[in-house]
């Protein structure tokens, strides 16, 4: 007797081959829609947002594409998922590790189909991938004594990076933007010392670093639009009316003179905190919170810079360049650290007055300035340019250095290859697949490029067959060269990263033989 | 109305029940009784619905109907031997879909919740949990494997498998008009045989603190059946780890609570760590405070810094400019003293439940004194338990004895988000402990999670108990066998109940060849006659292909309390549903 109803209204079920094959097409998909965006030459997706203003993004990156997909699909939503951790990780290879996760996928679907269990597929492909690791490990650089070196290394990175990107035609330009803002990180991983702004005017090649620290603010009126020599207190304290905190007070009058008795001192509760503040010998005043027109005021009369309402993150840079403290309370001036720095001013870029400090005590923070044609150009850029910085500072940790082109996809199938040769069992055919899944890598860069990839792909596996071979695709020659030659390299976390992540998640979806999809919650509508 | 009666009598086998009706409408005067033929009439309806046979329409001495179930009409009905075969479809059905899902190559189920999150998992517990059951029968199947997991944490699967293999074997015996109860019945009896038999066969097997391979080789059984057995060596080492540190030998408890499971994405497995202390999901709230302390006094507060705020209702009336100005004196002298206490006795290191005003935030910093507020209650208990402190919930309950101690207390960065964790490490009290798993994607971090869960349920249930049966099948075969041997001294139907049992037993060890690409009867009956033969019983199924089915050789173990509740906790299940002979349940709008 055939069971009626076991699970809820609109709640679905898939079986075995079915529930296979939904998800092998659903995590195909997704790989194919990035697949064209893979490589130098490959092409960019325009985002529309079914938001407010159908807002429009034009990228070429592939997390920010998948973030902006609606997906039912619950294998895609692994992969989506898998970029994401990509992203947050190591910043760059967000499409890499979807096409190549989608590729052992394909690659899957057909031993699925020739009758291999997908677990011995399993077993198979997690072999093949610690060799392939091995393999890479084996052929790795590491620079890290040779400063001078290690610098060319990172360059090299950086114009491999943004190859990729809109940013290619200055790559030179913008990867030495990028090497520079983070060897001033020295070591540490925290990009947020590195600001970027954008400004929409000029052209891509008018962006500059600087070295100091740029504020995205006005200074008051009547207040000095020029400091040398600036000591600044950086704080996040009320400059409105500063409220009573004590818990159930209120004020209670009984008369319009006593009203005003009450405002006067308030008024002068309020001087005596700025004149505090002013105590501290500073000439720069910066709060996080709002700074109302009385204070402003007195401020502008003691001849004090006042800077209000700066974002939270920016006052953490800010008081971590100039080396002051965050401060709230005044009482103890001699305790407090103020920051310091050479030289403030308003300066113009475009058409809009920021403040500029320059000479800053602490040299690690500093600004990149983007200058790019439309707010869509410059967006992207910042993503880019945001791609190669966290390439550039995972790098400065782990300082292994690898070419790129499509090399270590050939180094990984050829070691990959050799294991399934030596493999008895079934496994050797899952292993076999899963060097061809890393050779459809190089294969969808010249694809993209429009280069005839089968003889590309077979020349190059030629090249590699020789030890110590150097060989990669020269996307812009369209042939076969040295990659250690053009100066193309890419960083061996990245390449670690998408090889152990697109296996895990090849692995979890083969894993999968029933799809259970629960009823959507119902919705109250809104609209 | 009454011809409409008339007109349905000859169409079917209600005609006797009609005419015994006509018969009786004679007899009575029809005015006073309008309304009771309305609603007879409607039930007369529902009775041509061929699914509704004897309905809940009944008549009094004077032929009155009246209605023993409200709202008839709404609501479908199953009675005697069909409800018991549609209950045990629909526990077959649950059970099969978590067939595939046993041993070490089981396969694992995709789940997309309401809100369309994705759940990868082997975890059989969780499989149902998710599933969105809807029938009833299907919920008993649940709590059924929510229950193993409560009680045992490990099993989940194979408890739903055992009772839907169970339920097949009644369902051949009711075919054959054996009575539910006395099925009923014949499973309880061969459940007993199987639990003493368990116990005669379990292995007591030796462990101390130093000697921890025996616990690994448990767990890493358990974790072998998860998608994290690529490195479940390192994982059972940790599981175990984790809890021989928590564990109290003498008293033979494990308090799991002290192990908190933490888990951050990005790395990769192999970079799971056992962190001997707490990791708590915080930062330092002042950016500028010290990202390191060594050798920490740690004052743990669940006041916030902040303003008193008393419960009772209360008005500060300001009047006079005397009055606003010592408030505000006051309030200051306030934030001064908190810090200052804390200062006082001596604190390194403040951690807060509640948040920090501003002015109390900075002052901390300037004093040196580094906070980290909005600590949650869980951690904050863990905390105190870890480093020998106590929980102070006022300023002036703060005394240096309070104070908790580690050794080293920093903050560590992750990837390049803006990702902080706190590490508390070298505890004065290390019972407390953190297991933190790195993974690819949320949903390998989250099924990790719950297989080391599991493999850390299972090191504690060995600590309680150090009996062990041996896993692969091999239990069951063997119990299969004793309960097959037994079920010829029963005489009575019983005995046909206990040889089904004895046949369902020996479905885990087929579901467990299936999965692993054997052919299922030819290997069972091959293991069982060498179990026989050879009276060995720690032959099982050889799912890895090993060469060997001596699960001695393989290492491969299970607890014995865990082997007993599964067949405890199945049979008490099939009992129950064998026993139900009725489902009334609403029909949809």
């Amino acid at each position: 007797m055939a069971v009626e109803k076991l699970f809820k209204d609109e709640a679905t079920e898939e079986k075995g081959e079915r529930a296979r094959m939904a998800s092998f097409v659903g995590a195909m998909a997704i790989a194919d829609l990035v697949k064209t965006t893979l490589g130098p030459k490959g092409m960019d997706k325009i985002l529309q947002s079914t938001g407010r203003g159908h807002s429009v993004t034009v990228t070429n990156d592939g997390a920010t594409i998948l973030k902006s997909l609606h997906i039912d699909n619950p294998a895609a939503k692994v992969l989506i998922d898998i970029s994401k951790v990509q992203d947050d990780e190591v910043g760059d290879g967000t499409t890499s590790v979807v096409v190549l996760a989608g590729e052992l996928l394909r690659e899957a679907e057909k031993l699925v189909g020739s009758k291999i269990h997908p677990m011995t597929i399993i077993s198979g492909y997690r072999m093949a991938s610690d060799c392939a690791r091995k393999a890479l490990l084996d052929r790795v650089k590491d620079n890290k004594d040779n400063a001078e070196k290690f610098r060319s290394d990172l360059m090299r990175i950086a114009m491999t990076t943004l190859s990729s990107k809109i940013l290619s035609q200055d790559k030179e330009h913008f990867a030495k933007l990028a090497v520079d803002a983070v060897m001033r990180l020295k070591g540490s991983t925290n990009l947020e010392s590195i600001q970027i702004i954008k400004k929409a005017g000029g052209s891509l090649k008018d962006s500059f670093l600087d070295e100091g620290f740029i504020l995205d603010k006005k200074i008051g009126l009547g207040q000095p639009k020029r400091i040398e020599n600036a000591n600044i207190l950086v704080a996040n304290t009320a400059m409105d009316t500063d409220k009573v905190k004590i818990y159930g007070a209120r004020v209670r009058v009984d008369s319009m003179a006593k009203v005003a008795q009450i405002e006067g001192a308030e008024k002068e509760k309020m001087r005596e905190k700025v004149q505090k503040i002013i105590g501290h010998g500073i000439n720069c005043f910066v709060n996080r919170q709002l700074i109302y027109n009385f204070p402003e005021e007195l401020f502008a009369d003691a001849g004090i810079l006042a800077i209000e309402h700066a974002d939270f993150d920016g006052i953490e840079r800010l008081a971590l360049v100039t080396g002051g403290e965050i401060a709230s309370t005044f009482d103890n001036p001699e305790s407090v650290k103020l920051g310091h720095c050479k030289l403030i001013e308003e300066i113009m870029i475009g058409e809009d007055k920021l403040i500029h400090f320059s000479g800053v005590e602490m040299g690690q923070a500093c600004t990149i300035v983007l200058r790019g044609a439309s707010f869509h150009v410059l967006d992207e850029a910042e993503r880019s340019l945001h791609d190669a910085l966290c390439v550039l500072s995972q790098t400065v940790n782990d300082s292994r250095v690898l070419l790129g082109g499509g090399w270590p996809e050939m180094v990984m199938a050829k070691a990959v290859d050799e294991l399934a040769r030596k493999t008895p069992g079934k496994k050797s055919h899952a292993i076999e697949a899963f060097s061809r899944a890393l050779i459809a890598i190089p294969t969808t860069i010249a694809d993209n490029a429009g280069l005839d990839s089968a003889e590309l792909v077979a020349q190059l596996r030629a090249e590699h067959h020789k030890e110590e071979s150097n060989a990669g695709i020269d996307v812009i020659t369209g042939s076969v060269g040295d990659m250690s030659a053009l100066g193309i390299s890419e960083a061996f976390k990245v390449k670690q990263a998408v090889l152990l992540s697109a296996t895990e998640a090849a692995e979890m979806i083969l894993r999968v033989d029933e799809i259970i999809t629960c009823a959507p919650r119902k919705r109250e509508d809104r609209m | 109305m009454i011809d409409e009666v008339e007109d349905r009598r000859n169409q079917s086998h209600y005609n006797r029940r009609v005419n015994i009706y006509k018969q009786q409408q004679q007899h009575l005067p029809l005015e006073p009784y309008t309304h009771t033929y309305t609603v007879c009439t409607a039930d007369l309806n529902h009775f041509v619905d061929p699914t509704n046979t004897s309905m809940a329409l009944a008549f009094d001495e004077y032929g009155r109907p009246f209605i023993i179930l409200r709202e008839q009409e709404s609501k479908s009905r199953l009675r005697g031997i069909d409800a018991q075969k549609a209950n045990i479809a629909a526990g077959v059905a649950v059970s099969r879909i978590l067939r595939t899902s046993l041993g070490p190559k089981g396969m694992d189920k995709m789940l997309q919740s309401p809100d369309g999150d994705i759940t990868i998992t082997n975890d059989g517990a969780t499989i149902l949990e998710q599933m969105d059951v809807d029938n009833q029968i299907g919920k008993l199947m649940v709590e059924l494997s929510r229950s193993q997991d409560y009680e045992i944490g490990d099993g989940t699967t194979g408890v739903v498998v055992m009772a839907g293999a169970l339920l097949e074997q009644a369902e051949k015996l009711l075919e054959r008009g054996i009575h539910p109860i006395r099925v009923a019945e014949g499973f309880e009896i061969s459940s007993r045989i199987a639990v003493d038999h368990l116990e005669k066969i379990a292995h007591k097997f030796d462990f101390s603190a130093t000697n921890i391979e025996p616990l690994v080789q448990t767990c890493m059984t358990t974790l072998s059946s998860k998608i994290v057995n690529r490195c479940k060596r390192s994982l059972a080492e940790i599981a175990v780890k984790s809890v021989m540190a928590v564990a109290d030998l003498e008293r033979k408890d494990v308090n799991l609570d002290l192990i908190k499971v933490e888990g951050k994405v990005g790395g990769k497995l192999e970079d799971t760590e056992l962190i001997y202390g707490i990791i708590v999901d915080k930062d330092m709230s002042h950016p500028q405070m010290p990202k390191q302390i060594e050798d920490a006094k740690i004052a743990i507060l669940t006041c916030p810094f902040e303003p008193p705020k008393p419960k009772t209702k209360h008005k500060v009336d300001i009047d006079t400019v005397e009055k606003f100005q010592t408030l505000r004196k006051q309030e200051q002298k306030y934030f001064d003293d908190m810090v200052q206490k804390c200062k006082d006795v001596g604190a390194t290191l403040v951690i807060c439940q509640w948040g920090f005003d501003d002015e109390a935030n900075h002052l901390l910093m300037h004093r040196n004194l580094p906070a980290v507020r909005w600590v949650g209650g869980v951690e904050l208990e863990l905390i105190a338990i870890a480093t020998g402190g106590r929980i102070v919930p006022r300023f002036q309950e703060l005394t240096p004895e309070k104070l908790g101690k580690a050794g080293l207390v920093r903050e560590k960065a992750f990837g390049t988000t803006k990702d902080r964790m706190l590490y508390i490490e070298h505890c004065a009290n290390s019972k407390a402990v953190t297991v933190f798993i790195r993974g690819g994607n949320k949903m390998m971090i989250e099924e990790t999670k719950r297989s080391i869960h599991d493999a850390l349920c299972v090191a504690r249930n060995l600590i309680r108990n150090n009996s062990i049966v041996y896993g692969g099948g091999a239990a069951e075969i063997s119990c299969s066998i004793a309960v097959e041997a037994a079920a010829d001294k029963y005489p009575g139907v019983e005995q046909y109940a206990i040889r089904a049992f004895a046949d369902a037993l020996d479905s885990v060890p087929m579901a467990l060849a299936e999965n692993s690409g054997l052919s299922p009867i030819e290997t069972l009956s091959a293991v069982k006659a060498q179990q026989i033969k050879e009276n060995n019983h720690c032959c099982g199924i050889d799912c890895n292909d090993t060469g060997t089915n001596d699960m001695r050789e393989q290492n491969v173990f299970e607890t014995l309390i865990g082997k007993q509740q599964q067949i405890l906790l199945a049979t008490q299940v099939v009992k129950m549903i064998l026993k139900i002979d009725d489902v009334i349940s609403p029909s949809e709008y």
